[in-house]
């Protein structure tokens, strides 16, 4: 019981830092300022599937967290290429099809 | 399979053969291996005669699709063994005479093709007991008609009567087929004789007067009846023999054997009666009197033809009026059907023949425009010979056969106007006026005809060519059908009793007295309007250049050709307008069509039915849920009100892991982890295209457009949310998911049932659907490898520098 209050109050707390997150991503004056609220949101939501395992008691949730922390770092990574070099994926030098 | 059944497919097995013969045999003229065909079918045919002098009828039956109801049955009675011999015999005299008319320079085997399949097909229309083989026959005759119209297809006149004939033909062919239908569905048969049987059937059914309309219009298409004869005078275009054979002898008189042959079903009602007589009238009239102004040979042979057909159509209406009466008086009407029988047969001999001599005329002077000709009587003696006999029959002159025929039918309009039935007797005082009207036109045309050909001055200088006697093989069909002319007209008896009682029989209800043909029966009313048809003919002949004019006034909007190419026009016009208004060719236009009609038809279907929204499902709203729903909806906001691409995308991912949270808060797992793997591909893959795509400008983004897009987005949020509602709460039946939770671990051996549901439970989906993704990605491996060659040279290359952002 008591265990199930203070999950449901850090959830909230959770909550309320991603809508703050949120907020940077929507005013956010540039591209760099989202992706970084973005890259946090991410995580923010492993925290709240991680809390939400714990409420549910179940612990098939774990892969997700796993997953999100991966797909997480791959989106800001890509982000970050697209904005120093304009690209994602570069081409090979020799093969301009 | 009967003799019977092998004599209708004969001309189509030759129709096949022909042209192989005329590839290997060049020597000798294709038409002589074409003459046995009609020539055998002929002399088959008359061996018929005794079966039918009896009155007897034979039904043979073959089965070819006897579910459908669809059996090539035929049955012959006097009536179709009548238009039998029509067909095979003027068809021998067709095709001898083609021999001489067509030279070998000509694509022979195309025009025997093309005329033994037609042969065939009006065999089998007057042969078939059964609708829907009738219907296929009929439609070949439209068919291989349409062919031997547009024979020199180099020049365009030909193509146009081709064209014109074939839609109007068609049109009344698709209108007979939805009569036929409509029939079988009245009595549950396909068999013209046992719907004959089955007629009160047909009388007390609600689609009587339907069918009866739609069959009456396939019936006046094809006989070239007011207003759907436009087609026939442009059908002069085709060769000669063609128009000999199916423009004046047999195809139109197919809608008079329809006609004829649906007497006994439709007669009992007024309906049948009016229209058939009035319809025939109008166009005896109105046909006879454009025939006199007419300055092409053809032409005025065709428009003759026409009010011709038209005489022979108000015969047999007036000669349904026997049906309502019982005994002598019912014979008294039935005479007009002996009439009608006796005149279709003069008819094909004497038009025969007379556009055979036009034909030879053409041949020899090289025109056919009345303008050019005059004086030949000297030049062509026997073909003046033949064209006296057949126009004054035309005209209705003793001795030859049209004047009995005439004599009859101005008997029966008289005697029509003494019914006491459907105020025949008031307004019906018009018809017979209207017929001598049409008649005194008829022996104009007849009599000017023989002398702008014949008589007159010579123009040797007009000619095209040194005029000639025709070739003695040329002349032999015109001949005979002359011959015919006198000998049916002097000894009409010869006739009578073997053929046109017979056909009259299997017309009328009662059994009609024996036919006589007299030249003098007593002071009657018809030998004076025949008198009176003389007077004024002859008066209007020799006055002719006067009244001329009067007829040429015509204006042009007061013929039916105006009307037909105007309508042609402009259904092309407005069709290609309709068509302008919603291909637009923008993607967004067809999409407003297509939710508009979401939205409608949802909208209908909500107000029409009784729906009720119930929310007993429904489980408690938790917190969290309402705070992911602001979520989603705040992103779905933002990325509707976006003025950046990027942002518009990211909002979008953000949508996309809000649904994985969703996925994860519901108890989904798996869907969570697919939800945000895709989700972050496609946000790159998006990333990916808005780094390559131009800077498009959002182009005519009016106000209104705005406006209409928001609502039509609403209204199909709306539609579907109250679907889904009302879906929701009504379920009414339980789950089939217990079954897999009970037997996911005993059947499957697994402990996830997402998965075993994909790979084992449902495994055909997740098959194609990882064959859908293969295919997807074939698909992009080959648009991107496989562009043209030009377009990488001009574009290639610049495209991956076009950065706009």
């Amino acid at each position: 019981m008591n265990y199930s209050i203070i999950i449901i109050i850090a959830l909230i707390i959770v909550s309320l830092s991603m809508l703050a997150m949120l907020i940077r991503v929507i005013k956010g004056p540039s591209l760099a300022d989202r992706v970084v609220a973005l890259d946090a949101m991410g995580i923010q939501l492993m925290a709240i599937i991680a809390l939400f395992s714990i409420f549910l008691g179940t612990t098939y949730m774990i892969v997700a967290i796993l997953l999100i922390g991966i797909i997480a770092f791959l989106g800001t990574a890509v982000f970050a290429k697209y904005m120093d070099k304009g690209k994602v994926i570069e081409h090979d030098s020799n093969n301009n099809h | 399979m009967s003799l019977l059944h092998i004599a209708v497919l004969i001309p189509l097995i030759f129709a096949l053969i022909i042209p192989f013969v005329y590839r290997l045999h060049k020597r000798l003229h294709l038409g002589w291996f074409v003459l046995p065909v009609p020539l055998v079918l002929f002399i088959y045919f008359i061996s018929y005669i005794p079966t039918t002098m009896s009155d007897d009828a034979v039904l043979l039956e073959a089965d070819w699709m006897p579910k459908f109801g669809m059996n090539y049955d035929l049955y012959i009675d006097g009536l179709s063994l009548l238009f039998s011999l029509l067909i095979t015999g003027i068809g021998t005299l067709v095709v001898l005479y083609s021999i001489s008319y067509l030279s070998r320079k000509e694509q022979l085997g195309n025009f025997y093709c093309y005329l033994l399949l037609f042969m065939g097909a009006m065999l089998g229309v007057v042969l078939s007991d059964n609708i829907i083989v009738l219907y296929l026959f009929w439609e070949l005759t439209s068919f291989s008609s349409f062919l031997l119209i547009s024979f020199w297809r180099e020049n365009s006149a030909s193509i146009y009567g081709a064209q014109k004939s074939m839609l109007v033909t068609v049109l009344g062919g698709l209108c007979l087929l939805g009569g036929l239908i409509l029939l079988s569905i009245a009595t549950h048969s396909t068999s013209i004789h046992e719907m004959i049987a089955n007629a009160d059937n047909i009388q007390t059914s609600p689609y009587f007067i339907l069918s009866m309309v739609l069959v009456l219009i396939g019936a006046m298409t094809k006989s070239a009846q007011f207003p759907f004869y436009v087609w026939l005078p442009d059908a002069m275009e085709a060769p000669t023999p063609v128009s000999a054979y199916l423009h004046s002898a047999t195809m139109v008189k197919a809608g008079l054997y329809l006609v004829a042959r649906m007497t006994p079903i439709f007669a009992v009602t007024q309906g049948w009666v009016w229209a058939v007589t009035v319809v025939g009238l109008v166009t005896l009239f109105w046909a006879s009197l454009n025939a006199t102004k007419q300055q092409d040979l053809k032409g005025i042979l065709a428009f003759s033809t026409v009010s011709q057909l038209g005489m022979i159509m108000a015969m047999l209406g007036i000669g349904a009026v026997s049906y309502h009466f019982e005994g002598s008086e019912s014979q008294l009407y039935s005479a007009a059907f002996t009439a009608a029988i006796f005149h279709l047969i003069n008819h094909a001999t004497f038009k025969g023949a007379l556009f055979m001599i036009t034909g030879a005329v053409d041949h020899s002077t090289g025109t056919r425009d009345v303008k050019k000709l005059g004086g030949l009587v000297t030049v062509m003696p026997i073909s003046f010979t033949i064209t006296l006999i057949t126009a004054l029959s035309m005209a209705g002159v003793p001795p030859f056969n049209g004047f009995l025929s005439k004599e009859s039918f101005l008997e029966s309009v008289i005697e029509i106007t003494h019914v006491d039935l459907y105020n025949l007797s008031s307004i019906g005082v018009l018809l017979p006026i209207v017929a001598i009207i049409g008649s005194i036109f008829t022996f104009v045309y007849s009599i000017r005809f023989i002398g702008q050909i014949f008589l007159g001055s010579y123009h040797e200088d007009k000619l095209p060519k040194k005029a000639h006697e025709s070739s003695l093989l040329m002349l032999i069909s015109p001949i005979i059908l002359a011959l015919l002319v006198i000998v049916f007209g002097l000894f009409p008896n010869l006739i009578t009793s073997s053929i046109i009682d017979p056909a009259v029989n299997s017309i009328s209800k009662s059994v009609s007295k024996p036919a006589e043909f007299h030249f003098f029966h007593g002071f009657t009313p018809a030998l004076f309007s025949t008198l009176l048809i003389y007077l004024i003919g002859i008066i209007l002949i020799f006055t002719f250049s006067y009244w001329v004019h009067l007829l040429k006034a015509q204006p042009d909007k007061l013929t039916i050709n105006y009307w037909y190419n105007n309508s042609g026009k402009s259904v092309q016009l407005y069709s290609s307008k309709f068509t302008d208004t919603y291909v637009t060719g923008f993607t967004r236009n067809n999409l407003v069509i297509i939710f508009l009609t979401l939205i409608v038809m949802s909208a209908i279907v909500l107000i029409v039915t009784p729906v009720s929204i119930n929310f007993k499902d429904v489980s408690n709203i938790r917190a969290f849920e309402v705070v992911i729903v602001i979520l989603i909806c705040v992103a779905a906001t933002m990325m509707v009100l976006a003025h950046s691409r990027l942002f518009s995308i990211l909002m979008a991912s953000a949508i996309g892991y809000a649904v994985a949270v969703f996925f994860i808060y519901f108890g989904a797992p798996d869907l969570a982890l697919t939800q945000f793997v895709i989700e972050t591909i496609s946000t790159a893959l998006f990333l990916l295209c808005f780094y390559h795509l131009p800077n498009l400008n959002r182009h005519n983004e009016t106000k209104s457009f705005k406006a209409v897009n928001m609502l039509i987005s609403i209204g199909a949020g709306l539609v579907v949310t109250i679907i889904g509602l009302i879906a929701y709460g009504n379920r009414h039946f339980a789950s089939i998911a217990n079954y897999y939770k009970a037997h996911v671990h005993d059947l499957a051996h697994g402990k996830n049932m997402v998965n075993v549901i994909l790979v084992d439970f449902r495994g055909t989906d997740t098959l194609f659907e990882s064959s859908v993704l293969g295919i997807a990605g074939l698909g992009v491996y080959t648009m991107i490898k496989l562009r043209s060659k030009k377009n990488t040279k001009v574009e290639g290359g610049n495209n991956n520098e076009q950065t706009e952002k």
